[in-house]
């Protein structure tokens, strides 16, 4: 395990091994086998590029649903958060502290798929309460990158 | 009105930066890469702004004292302590300043009368020269060499010292070279020091900027050198809080008396608002400093890395945020190399000779960049260093 790399390819995941290994002081030969390792462990799970879809004009849309469960005696949420993810639309799914349970980011090409995927796949499911959607009208910063053009170097000075 | 007879020769006999025709020059070019600016691309800490904010709501728009906050003081006294060892009171011995420069100002000020002879240890900032001259002291440069790691050795500094020195203006870890100055090294100096009358201006402005594994040390920290010590410091390079003109100088009352008293005819008082802000920093900007030197610790690694690879050699620099690597085997001068860097490539460095006789020969290549601006940059050094390969072939 190396916090180090770990934490630049979490900024960029396409740096190189080269890149990697004169930033994080290490060898070539030893970025290699860390991230090797770490990808067999399970500890990275993939790498994907952060995309700005609202530029697309088949942009798609996706929304926030919270859902209340009713936790299973001896497997709690865990059950139904496996079947949840097992669903295309769904991108993402937590459970969560405070006023619901699950989390679960769905994807779709319209708000009225996404609205009846949710009427129709998640609101029956056996132990699900309730639903709440909330639809991303606009992201300004994903996965840490920001997602608004425009930033320059307003710098002027030249001698400090 | 013949100006040219009216102003102040001390003051027009002033050489502007060498190098500003160069940059304004970069300057009308589009699409420059530049490694240029000195000064943190990260912005302030957010929760350092909002103070900001909250004290102009709450009305703190008045004068501060004239040596600053005395919350402030206190704060400073303590983060001191705690940092560097040393202890500061923070009635007498503390002032509150506009930004680093202005506490180097009015230190030499203080100190410096005409004909006084000031040691300034180069490759350094360029403001230390002309406040000399300003003040109507004589600088008396002191070059150190690379393969001293830019750090001023005991014999350099003997070999400068006349009955007239007044003042060694210590600048470390240093602007342009990175250079830092270990505890052996301080010591050997104080050594040297201890025997005279001279008081130092330690320049400690990237004092949090240090990439050796071990904290900063003090000159002041040392046994006997607290009271033959200005050391000046600040917020901006810490804490990137360039723009909010803090800093502050730290040193024997009746130095920091008679520097409160420039200041006060100068300045008045240091900016309220950032004065404020400054608390804040202090208070809780503990992690943010952390977080932003492993950053710059990142990118000096990529661009040091980055020039050696492509064949300079590269001085590790162990503080600040620059590098400086030598161009000597290219054959070019330092200015030469930046000016045909920047025609043929667009991408800009600083001559080391704008920072004094001894910086020939190297480029200040500043990395409060991004790593992906940072590896624009090495790339087109390295195509351009390329080219000049082949046309000394051809």
């Amino acid at each position: 395990m190396n916090e180090k790399i770990l934490k630049l390819l979490s900024k960029n995941a396409r740096y190189t091994v080269e890149d990697l290994a004169v930033m994080a002081g290490l060898s070539e030969a030893e970025v290699k086998s860390e991230i090797a390792e770490m990808e067999k462990d399970g500890l990275i799970r993939g790498y994907k590029a952060v995309i700005d879809w609202e530029r697309l004009d088949s942009a798609k849309v996706s929304a926030i649903i919270e859902l209340k469960v009713e936790p299973q005696p001896d497997a709690g949420f865990e059950q139904i958060a496996e079947k949840i993810k097992e669903f295309g639309e769904v991108e993402s799914v937590y459970l969560m502290s405070g006023g619901f349970d699950l989390c679960v980011i769905v994807k779709g090409r319209t708000f009225q798929e996404v609205a009846m995927f949710v009427a129709r796949q998640l609101a029956p499911m056996q132990y699900v309460i309730s639903t709440a959607t909330h639809f991303i009208l606009r992201r300004y910063k994903d996965m840490d990158i920001e997602l608004i053009d425009g930033k320059t170097d307003d710098r002027e000075t030249m001698l400090l | 009105m013949d100006y040219e007879r009216i102003i102040n020769p001390v003051v027009s006999e002033i050489k502007p930066s060498g190098i500003r025709k160069f940059f304004d020059i970069a300057a009308e070019m589009d699409d420059i890469i530049s490694l240029g600016v000195g000064e943190p691309d990260f912005q302030t800490p957010w929760h350092i702004r909002q103070a900001g904010i909250n004290a102009l709501q709450n009305g703190k728009t008045r004068y501060t004292a004239n040596s600053g906050l005395k919350e402030l003081r206190e704060w400073i006294s303590k983060y001191i302590e705690g940092k560097l060892s040393v202890k500061y009171d923070p009635l007498s011995e503390v002032l509150v300043t506009v930004g680093g420069s202005e506490g180097i100002d009015a230190a030499v000020r203080a100190l410096v009368a005409p004909d006084d002879e000031v040691l300034i240890v180069e490759p350094s900032f360029v403001c230390y020269e002309p406040i000399v001259r300003l003040a109507g002291g004589v600088p008396v440069v002191i070059p150190t060499k690379e393969e001293n790691n830019f750090r001023l050795t005991p014999d350099e500094l003997k070999s400068r010292i006349t009955p007239k020195t007044k003042l060694l203006v210590l600048p470390y870890p240093g602007n342009p070279t990175g250079a830092v100055m270990e505890r052996e090294d301080l010591e050997r100096i104080a050594e040297v020091l201890k025997e005279t009358d001279i008081m130092v201006i330690s320049d400690e402005i990237y004092s949090e900027l240090t990439y050796t594994g071990k904290p900063h040390v003090s000159l002041a920290s040392l046994d006997g050198m607290q009271e033959r010590t200005v050391v000046i410091n600040g917020f901006s390079k810490s804490y990137s809080m360039t723009g909010w003109r803090l800093g502050y100088a730290l040193g024997p009352a009746p130095v920091i008396k008679q520097m409160t008293k420039i200041h006060q005819f100068g300045i008045m008082s240091s900016p309220t608002v950032s004065q404020y802000a400054a608390v804040e920093a202090l208070k809780n900007g503990e992690n943010d400093i952390e977080a932003m030197r492993e950053e710059y610790n990142t990118r000096r690694r990529l661009i040091v890395g980055g020039f050696r690879k492509l064949g300079l050699e590269c001085f590790e620099p162990l503080g600040a945020f620059y590098a400086f690597p030598c161009i000597k085997s290219t054959g070019l001068s330092s200015e030469e190399f930046c000016e045909r860097l920047l025609y043929s490539k667009k991408v800009a460095l600083v001559p080391g000779n704008a920072f004094g006789e001894s910086g020939e020969g190297y480029v200040r290549a500043s990395y409060c960049y991004s790593v992906e601006h940072i590896k624009e940059a090495l790339k087109r050094v390295g195509e351009f260093l390329e080219e000049l390969k082949n046309e000394n072939k051809g």
